[in-house]
């Protein structure tokens, strides 16, 4: 185990994890041999098709993968220790404190019979050693913070009454209120109005500022990703088949999923009458085809693509896994 | 909120109207009342006297009028058999139902909402799996099956409590319990067991498929992901969400258990009103009937009345709305 922390070390490193699902049919590898670092106060988009892994990659950062799923490989290093391996009770105890997480639907990430003053107080007394009146005053500064207009009067409401923007807010409020160095924003601004979803990707991006926090943003909105996030992921079928800073792999991206991925993103100016599109769609996770995941959908697959899985390769500021730059890194 | 309690009150009323025309009708087709009331070699004036008395010589309107007046103000007419006010010997078998429903609800609750967050929370577990196949035998054996191995067991091998009867009560004003007797209250175990067991089992899979159904929403995730403790997640936040369809359903089952004591009553020889009933029943002791279906209609409508009025206790969502 690394414990030693220097400077320059990153927050968060992922080494080689895998994650597995046991079914009846044997295991189902769902993640497979992704790593990445984070540093401290950067964001890091994760990019994907629906059940590329993303979300569980960030479930099983916070410890809160379920049955059946398991890491079966590989490591989680937070602040230079390993937390993969620890306990339920000291994974607790840094969930919320050190990694904040952020879901997806903000209708229902809250509980819908306690104030919004009563999630955030018994939030910020399980992290912190406040009294009752001190932690109320510090979910009033909270929700001030993230926006939330006259908090002093708004503690006191349920979450029906607030709206879909405004009640994200306080999930971010809720995230954010013990000042973690980690936050885990699962497709944030997903489920809300695109007018309000630069609001929230503006505020969130603030908060982590301000604050220090590293962000990985898991989302399937390459849009959001080029806003947002100062490096971008790419996954594909469990693994990261492109990773670098965020204007490089936009203007050049290098893996043919990415190339695909960026021509089918609609840009203003152009005047490109259709968008491209890629062929087929991911495959299943019973079917997956030998060598590289992406070559049967991937237009410029050679006869290496279907033997062996590519490795990441460095590439300028990243890493691409593709066997078109094995022989000639650029 | 009051226009919902009125919006109601007004539907209760036209419940109870149905229902009352229902007794009223239903009984007119059992048969003469007076054949089985006189001897048999009772003369054609006797008769005639006697339906008059009874008011069974008027038109049908004014009949069902008569009823549903009476009724109102808590009057049922003279019991055929015992020729006794009907109001009377329902108050007075009244105290012994309720004690009864009382003691077996409590008895459901207790037992079957731990049992059920248990199996909630341990789904898996070997207890869990042990729970659920007593708790589908205990769905499926009839109670009155049950009933009759209490008795055996309890009485006749180990003769540790009584097969039949309250034991001893005393009188409070009007109400007679027997909670307040150690023969009342051994002699209450037996039948309020034999009525709720069926209510645990109910209660249990219901708190059960509730609460795993919600230890599986989004808040509940959401408040594990900021590191709350078990405790506060399972009970202050998943626990607290289940129970308005639990609610629901104890309510349902209240009426609904009051309506079963009858084969608990029969059982055990409870001095209840289903017994009362049961005995109206092989006698075509109309005014009892239809007493009885009155009052067991007014205990549903009530508890229905008491559940909704809950329901603006524990969810913030619905005072808004109304």
């Amino acid at each position: 185990m690394n414990t030693t922390t220097f400077p320059n070390s990153p927050l968060l490193s992922v080494r080689d994890l895998s994650i597995c699902f046991d079914t009846r049919h044997g295991p189902l590898r769902a993640v497979d041999g992704i790593t990445f670092d984070l540093a401290p106060g950067e964001i890091l988009g994760m990019v994907g098709e629906s059940g590329a892994g993303k979300s569980l990659t960030g479930t099983a950062i916070t410890g809160l993968l379920e049955r059946p799923g398991r890491i079966d490989r590989g490591e989680i290093l937070f602040e230079g220790k390993r937390i993969d391996t620890l306990s339920a009770e000291e994974m607790r105890r840094l969930r919320g404190r050190r990694i904040g997480a952020i879901f997806q639907d903000p209708l229902t990430s809250l509980n819908p019979l306690m104030t919004v003053g009563q999630q955030l107080v018994q939030t910020i007394r399980t992290h912190l050693s406040l009294g009752k009146e001190a932690a109320r005053k510090r979910a009033i500064e909270c929700l001030a913070e993230v926006g939330i207009p006259a908090p002093e009067a708004r503690i006191d409401q349920y979450p029906h009454q607030f709206s879909g923007g405004m009640r994200q807010r306080v999930v971010i409020a809720l995230a954010l209120c013990a000042e973690p160095s980690l936050v885990i924003a699962d497709e944030p601004t997903t489920a809300l109005d695109v007018s309000i979803q630069a609001q929230i990707l503006d505020l969130l991006k603030k908060m982590c500022r301000e604050r220090g926090a590293a962000v990985i943003l898991v989302t399937h909105d390459m849009g959001v990703i080029a806003e947002t996030a100062d490096r971008v992921a790419v996954m594909y079928s469990g693994r990261v088949v492109e990773i670098g800073p965020v204007e490089k792999v936009v203007r050049d991206p290098r893996h043919p999923y990415t190339k695909g991925l960026m021509q089918s993103i609609p840009r203003v100016g152009s005047n490109a009458l259709r968008l491209t599109q890629i062929d087929g769609a991911m495959p299943r996770l019973t079917d997956l085809p030998s060598g590289c995941a992406f070559h049967p959908r991937c237009p410029r697959a050679f006869a290496e693509c279907k033997r062996t899985k590519p490795a990441a390769l460095p590439v300028e500021g990243g890493h691409v896994a593709c066997h078109l730059y094995q022989e000639e890194p650029v | 909120m009051i226009a919902f309690i009125l919006k109601r009150l007004i539907q209760s009323v036209i419940v109870m109207l149905a229902v009352a025309l229902i007794a009223f009708s239903m009984f007119r087709f059992i048969g003469d009342p007076v054949n089985s009331m006189l001897p048999e070699n009772a003369s054609a004036e006797d008769r005639q006297e006697l339906r008059e008395q009874l008011g069974l010589d008027q038109p049908v309107t004014v009949q069902f009028t008569r009823f549903v007046t009476g009724a109102v103000q808590g009057e049922f007419g003279i019991s055929y058999r015992n020729k006794r006010a009907v109001a009377e010997m329902i108050a007075e078998r009244l105290p012994a139902t309720l004690e009864l429903v009382l003691a077996a609800a409590v008895f459901a609750l207790l037992l079957g909402v731990p049992m059920g967050i248990y199996a909630a929370l341990h789904p898996k577990g070997v207890l869990s799996n042990m729970l659920n196949v007593i708790s589908l035998i205990g769905i499926s054996v009839p109670t009155f099956v049950t009933g009759i191995l209490l008795i055996l067991v309890f009485s006749v091998w180990l003769n540790w409590l009584p097969s039949f009867g309250r034991g001893e009560t005393v009188q409070i004003g009007w109400w007679r319990t027997g909670f307040l007797t150690v023969s009342g209250l051994k002699s209450l175990i037996l039948p309020a067991v034999m009525l709720g067991l069926f209510q645990v089992t109910l209660i249990m899979r219901l708190v059960r498929a509730e609460m795993m159904e919600v230890l599986r929403s989004d808040f509940v995730r959401f408040a594990r992901a900021r590191g709350l403790t078990n405790r506060a997640v399972n009970f202050g936040h998943a626990l607290g969400n289940t129970l308005m369809p639990v609610i629901t359903i104890v309510g349902l089952q209240l009426g609904a258990m009051i309506a079963f004591a009858i084969i608990t009553e029969t059982v055990f020889q409870w001095p209840g009103m289903g017994l009362l009933f049961i005995q109206a029943v092989s006698f075509g002791d109309i005014p009892v009937m239809s007493a009885y279906l009155v009052m067991v209609a007014l205990v549903f409508v009530a508890i229905n009345m008491i559940v909704d009025l809950l329901y603006f206790a524990i969810d913030p969502r619905l005072s808004v709305r109304a």
